[in-house]
């Protein structure tokens, strides 16, 4: 990897925006028109933390043309690994007063605590969990899926029905994630506060630091050879095997990577909204990520960070301003992008593409 | 098996009774084809014959309904898929050229480079000089020197032709296998591959399916005439081409 501008001026733009933001709700006094408020570093958080998984969704989609219509599942679970975490870190505090079980065991009467919730009262448990459930749940995902030769619009809806089956299975009770309510009502994290502006300012730095560095990880790989490689299998799979490559193995290499990526996210989301329930593996969750990279500049990075902050910010203008129009304000611009600047809106910024995949060809006819 | 292994000095492809139906059509009917080793061999037959099909079942694409493939003396390729035919060896050009577009020429090379193909070597690789000579010495041995930072979506058909050819090289196979090489090529390029794959063909073995007869008269060598999945006739191209089978199904049309 090249110290290069297209390295380095991403990570610079998302730390030193956050710093900023983080600046201008401490320094500066509130009745500055300048003062940057709590809602606003909480909402920041939460536009790089959905970076985070446009970043792991182009890492796919963008380089080994596995188009996933899944990807919210593993940014979900990650949150829940968290969600569990915060829960359990309530203790007491809960309106049941139970110091080991969350409040909503409780309520149906559950008198242990379930053997899949041990540990995650250690936050480097959680931690570690909110990266290796994404992780294991894509290696035997992917496995069985690319080892098939599973492809094309065919892999795309078995990853829709992944997150599909996720969604119901979360909304049961008796998987004991809070049903259709999740994980919520949660006090504080690693012994701070949430509600407090200092957790959340560290929480908007420390999700602007994990996505620099989610990034400078994808970009390390991109410019590998294996991320020649990637291209090249994406462009014409066939040709790879044939030159002795087993394209499966790479599938599944950028697979995992993305779906522990997509896990942080998840974790760095879930305390700055508050909640975790299993809305989040709604299949149109998926599908709007897509939409930010595409929007964005599939197969650049840069530009699918840059699709979920502006397609976000925009969501929010219009979910206050104009709650009717806002999905069909989405469908226009995915329509107007696809068709003017079908490079993505990061074309705008760089002239020249980010990185080397960008000429992706918009249905790129398979060797025989 | 015993018949075999007597004849493994002097064969290093033996396809035996091959058969593929697609569908209940027969693409391959009960065909046999021995390769010798350092051999150079030209297929050809008419639209549909089975020339290409013949080459995705030795490469593992396609499996045999009957019949086997056997490479060296008792390498089974029905059993393998194509990155393990691929390791011992064998190399393939496609009937359309294909190559990795949005990669320069010579990466295209590089990433055809005989070598550890496992994700985890490909992301620590360093380009080495050794490399960076074996690239140069192929760039040259397929004249794309001047080319080599181009894109390669962006060569002319002729130079995809060849950077194709280069990329089989580069996997340093035993036994290359070429699908209509001279296709969309002008007379000169024609010639200028004749020649090149007879320089090939002083280390390596060769199977070239053309329809191009002066190409084919050109590389001077046995040839083999497939029509409808097996063999039709075989021998040297006057004897061929003067065969009144072949001239009644393909020459003669
Ligand atoms: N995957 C497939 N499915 C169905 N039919 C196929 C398939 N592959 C080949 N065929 C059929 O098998 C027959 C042989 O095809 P093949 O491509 O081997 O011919 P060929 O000798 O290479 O012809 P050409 O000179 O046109 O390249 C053709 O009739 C073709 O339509
Ligand atoms: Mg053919």
């Amino acid at each position: 990897m090249r110290p290069s501008f297209a390295t380095f001026a991403p990570p610079a733009f998302v730390l030193g925006g956050a710093s900023l933001l983080v600046l201008g709700n401490v320094a500066l006094a509130a009745s500055s028109p300048w003062h940057v408020s709590i809602f606003v570093v909480s909402l920041a958080g939460k536009y790089l933390a959905y970076a985070i998984l446009a970043l792991a969704l182009d890492l796919v989609w963008g380089y080994v043309g596995i188009l996933s219509l899944g990807h919210a599942a593993f940014f979900a679970l990650g949150g829940y690994a968290m969600g569990m975490y915060l829960m359990r870190e309530i203790g007491t505090r809960g309106v049941y007063g139970n110091a080991t079980l969350p409040d909503f065991m409780v309520f149906l009467n559950w008198t242990e605590l379930p053997w899949y919730w041990y540990g995650f009262h250690h936050f480097a448990f959680a931690a570690l969990m909110a990266v290796l459930v994404p992780g294991a749940l894509a290696l035997v995902f992917g496995f069985l899926a690319f080892r098939s030769r599973v492809s094309g619009v065919y892999l795309s809806i078995i990853t829709q029905a992944l997150t599909f089956a996720l969604m119901l299975a979360f909304f049961r009770n008796n998987m004991g994630f809070g049903g259709n309510n999740g994980l919520t009502d949660f006090k504080d994290i690693i012994g701070l506060p949430l509600h407090a502006d200092g957790t959340r300012d560290g929480l908007l730095l420390a999700t602007a630091l994990f996505l620099s560095i989610a990034f400078l990880c994808a970009r390390f790989v991109v410019t590998s050879r294996l991320g020649k490689i990637l291209i090249a299998v994406r462009d014409a799979e066939s040709r790879t095997r044939f030159l002795g490559y087993r394209p499966e193995s790479y599938k599944l290499f950028v697979f995992v990577l993305s779906a522990m990526i997509a896990g942080i996210g998840g974790a760095l989301y879930v305390p700055q909204v508050g909640i975790i329930n299993p809305g989040e593996f709604s299949p149109a969750n998926s599908i709007e990520a897509v939409i930010w990279v595409a929007v964005g500049g599939r197969g650049t990075l840069a530009g699918a960070m840059l699709g979920a902050v502006l397609v976000n910010l925009g969501k929010t203008y219009f979910t206050s301003a104009l709650p009717d129009v806002w999905l069909y304000a989405l469908g226009a611009l995915f329509i107007l992008t696809t068709l003017f600047l079908p490079q993505g809106l990061i074309r705008i910024f760089a002239r020249k593409p980010a990185v080397t995949a960008s000429e992706i060809p918009a249905a790129k006819e398979r060797p025989a | 098996m015993s018949g075999r292994i007597g004849e493994a000095s002097d064969t290093l492809l033996y396809l035996n009774g091959v058969s593929v139906s697609f569908d209940g059509f027969r693409a391959l009917n009960n065909l046999s084809l021995v390769l010798a080793p350092g051999e150079m061999r030209a297929v050809i037959g008419p639209n549909g014959a089975g020339k290409t099909t013949m080459m995705d079942v030795i490469t593992g694409k396609t499996r045999p309904d009957s019949g086997e493939v056997v490479f060296r003396a008792d390498t089974d390729l029905t059993h393998l898929d194509e990155p393990a035919i691929a390791a011992l060896g064998i190399g393939r050009k496609f009937q359309k050229p294909t190559v990795f577009e949005p990669h320069s020429v010579y990466d295209n090379l590089l990433l055809a480079l005989a070598g550890n193909r496992t994700p985890r070597r490909a992301l620590f690789a360093r380009e080495t000089a050794a490399e960076r000579d074996r690239i140069a010495a192929l760039l040259d041995t397929i004249r794309l020197t001047e080319h080599r930072h181009r894109r390669a979506g962006d060569l002319s058909h002729g130079q995809k032709q060849w950077l194709e050819i280069g990329m089989l090289l580069a996997q340093e196979p035993d036994l290359l296998l070429v699908d209509e090489p001279v296709a969309g090529m002008t007379d000169a390029e024609t010639a200028e591959t004749a020649r090149l794959l007879r320089e090939i063909n002083r280390s390596k073995s060769v199977v070239v399916v053309e329809h191009d007869m002066d190409f084919v008269r050109a590389l001077d060598v046995k040839v083999t005439v497939l029509h409808e999945g097996s063999v039709l006739s075989e021998g040297s191209i006057d004897h061929v081409s003067n065969d009144p089978k072949v001239i009644e199904v393909y020459l003669g049309r």
